[in-house]
């Protein structure tokens, strides 16, 4: 099939450029500062500081691994990405991320319009339980109401090909989101938040709660994707990471150990920690 | 006997002892419904005819009469309960689910317990004294917003507790996609929470659909049909009342007869709920 992308986006994406969304309130930004720029972020749940005082560049149409034992602050980090992480009781965030060269945590953001441009794909699958699958496709246009019905549909099938469950749901579009098995409610969810037309993927152990094959597919889609998106994927599994990303970044106990590309630091990790994590010697 | 055999006995009696006991309670609470069915359907089942339904009550001494300007006035003054209560209700309760640990809604739901365990007379009262002084009549009105009222802290509490089961996951997807809250709230978790709203409305309903004490000096009775929101208006309960308390026989089998039709419908809307519990709860586990 071929993919349905107005004039002026397909302009914008030859040339380099980011797709700007009618009516996001975002200002402006400059070519050069491309990417996902972290500036001293420290998160917290309380009184408890969870990541420490976090600097890092995370470029565009690149895939980015976040790994790290258990309650490193890895998923926490990535919900701060795109302000998710306010929504928990007593959450809040120090510093500044710029996306894009735009301080999303800049007064007079709101967090509603990032979240449209930095998609969220979580460890267990979620697609709406009361919605078709067609419905949890277009939930996030529908919802936001953007979009007219003729066009609705040519996004489901645009999204549902990019996520590679087409094939698989193109007959039961109407059936429940929940009546498919894990891998393709993964892809599903997946498939919903391609329709919003991020710039960003975040995604927190996506293939965690599936089974090989599944987890193969997913990993096949992330290579696809990262074509057009940047990808920021949270990670227990070495290999995973070794073969999805394009850079790792290592977090231990809230702070960020070690960051590079992945090639060099699974072959010559500069910090004795993330060796021993890597190896599998501890985490 | 070895001490092992003895071990076994004594557990194994003491399991029947136990099993014993646990079915004679299950036995204990079952036999008052049993008991009120049966009776109901002997002493009333015989008085449910054509006229019952389709009659006003007939003067003492003439045959014949029904009590169908009550059952019609009880579907009446429910109805203008539910649009009082369920409004009310579903949207407090909203607020409850919500945001669960805010301070308002702790003294919210605690203010809902209460008024739960007040006995439904007050709840008369008060009507009376809001709306019947003031209109210088019973009315159907004045019925219909003291049982509303008595439907507030059930649909609260009911929505809150519905809400709250939708996992927060589902919250969170509505959230990543840049749907704003009140969106998420409106489009994704009540839809979600669909069935188990819809239950709550329906035992609301249920609830106050046999109450008599609100009704008595509220919308009192009528031995007409009328639909008027500010006359006095005939309902299921208080027809019941009158006609218990009265000294008549004639009275006596039509009051058993209203209990049985009222009981019923309480047990339709019973198996309604089951029936729209049972739709495909696609929850994800």
């Amino acid at each position: 099939m071929k993919e349905i992308e107005t004039m002026e986006t397909v302009g914008v994406r030859k040339a380099g450029l980011p797709v700007r969304q009618a009516g996001s309130e975002l200002a402006p930004r400059g070519v050069h500062e491309e990417g996902i720029g972290v500036d001293s972020l420290s998160a917290y749940f309380g009184k408890h500081r969870v990541i420490k005082n976090v600097s890092l560049r995370i470029p565009k149409r690149q895939v980015t691994a976040l790994i790290g034992p258990s309650g490193c602050g890895k998923t926490t980090f990535l919900r701060t990405i795109n302000r998710m992480h306010e929504l928990t009781k007593d959450a809040r965030v120090e510093g500044k991320i710029l996306v894009d060269g735009v301080d999303i945590y800049g007064s007079g953001i709101n967090p509603v319009q990032v979240r449209r441009r930095i998609g969220m794909v979580f460890q267990k699958p979620n697609p709406f339980p009361s919605m078709s699958i067609l419905e949890n496709v277009v939930a996030g246009l529908r919802l936001n109401g953007r979009y007219p019905r003729k066009e609705l549909l040519e996004i489901v099938q645009r999204t549902l090909v990019q996520a590679a469950l087409w094939d698989e749901v193109k007959d039961k579009l109407h059936q429940s989101g929940t009546s498919l098995s894990g891998g393709q409610q993964q892809r599903l969810c997946i498939a919903r938040t391609l329709a919003v037309e991020p710039d960003v993927i975040l995604m927190d152990e996506p293939a965690s709660a599936l089974d090989p094959l599944s987890t193969a597919k997913i990993e096949e889609l992330i290579f696809d994707l990262k074509k057009r998106y940047t990808i920021v994927i949270v990670t227990h599994n070495m290999q995973q990471a070794a073969r999805v990303s394009d850079r790792t970044a290592f977090f231990y106990i809230g702070e960020l150990i070690e960051y590079g590309s992945t090639k060099e630091m699974f072959t010559h990790p500069s910090k004795r920690q993330t060796e021993d994590y890597i190896t599998g010697r501890f985490g | 006997m070895s001490k092992a055999d003895r071990m076994w006995l004594r557990r194994r009696l003491l399991d029947r002892a136990m099993t014993g006991i646990f079915s004679l309670s299950m036995a204990v609470v079952l036999l008052p419904l049993v008991f009120i069915v049966v009776f109901l359907v002997i002493q009333g089942a015989s008085s449910i005819n054509w006229n019952f339904f389709t009659k006003v009550p007939a003067p003492v001494g003439e045959p014949g009469g029904g009590m169908g300007n009550a059952i019609l006035g009880s579907f009446f003054v429910i109805l203008l309960a539910s649009l009082v209560g369920v409004p009310i209700g579903l949207l407090g309760g909203i607020f409850l689910g919500e945001f669960p640990g805010s301070r308002l809604s702790n003294v919210t739901r605690f203010a809902a317990d209460v008024l739960n365990g007040t006995p439904s007379i007050v709840m008369g009262v008060f009507a009376y004294s809001v709306v019947v002084m003031r209109m210088h009549s019973f009315s159907a009105l004045a019925g219909g917003f003291a049982l509303g009222i008595m439907m507030v802290p059930i649909m609260l509490r009911t929505t809150d507790e519905m809400l709250q089961l939708v996992p927060q996951m589902v919250r969170e997807a509505s959230l990543a996609l840049g749907i704003p809250y009140w969106r998420t709230v409106m489009s994704v978790v009540l839809r979600s929470a669909k069935s188990g709203l819809i239950t709550g409305v329906l035992l609301a309903m249920a609830r106050i659909a046999g109450e008599t004490a609100p009704l008595l000096f509220t919308a009192f009775n009528n031995a007409f049909w009328t639909t008027s929101l500010v006359q006095p208006i005939a309902t299921l309960p208080v027809q019941i009342f009158t006609y218990a308390i009265s000294p008549y026989d004639d009275w006596h089998r039509q009051a058993w007869a209203g209990a049985l039709f009222l009981m019923l419908l309480v047990f339709g809307i019973n198996i309604l709920v089951r029936f729209v519990t049972r739709q495909p709860q696609e929850v994800s586990s």
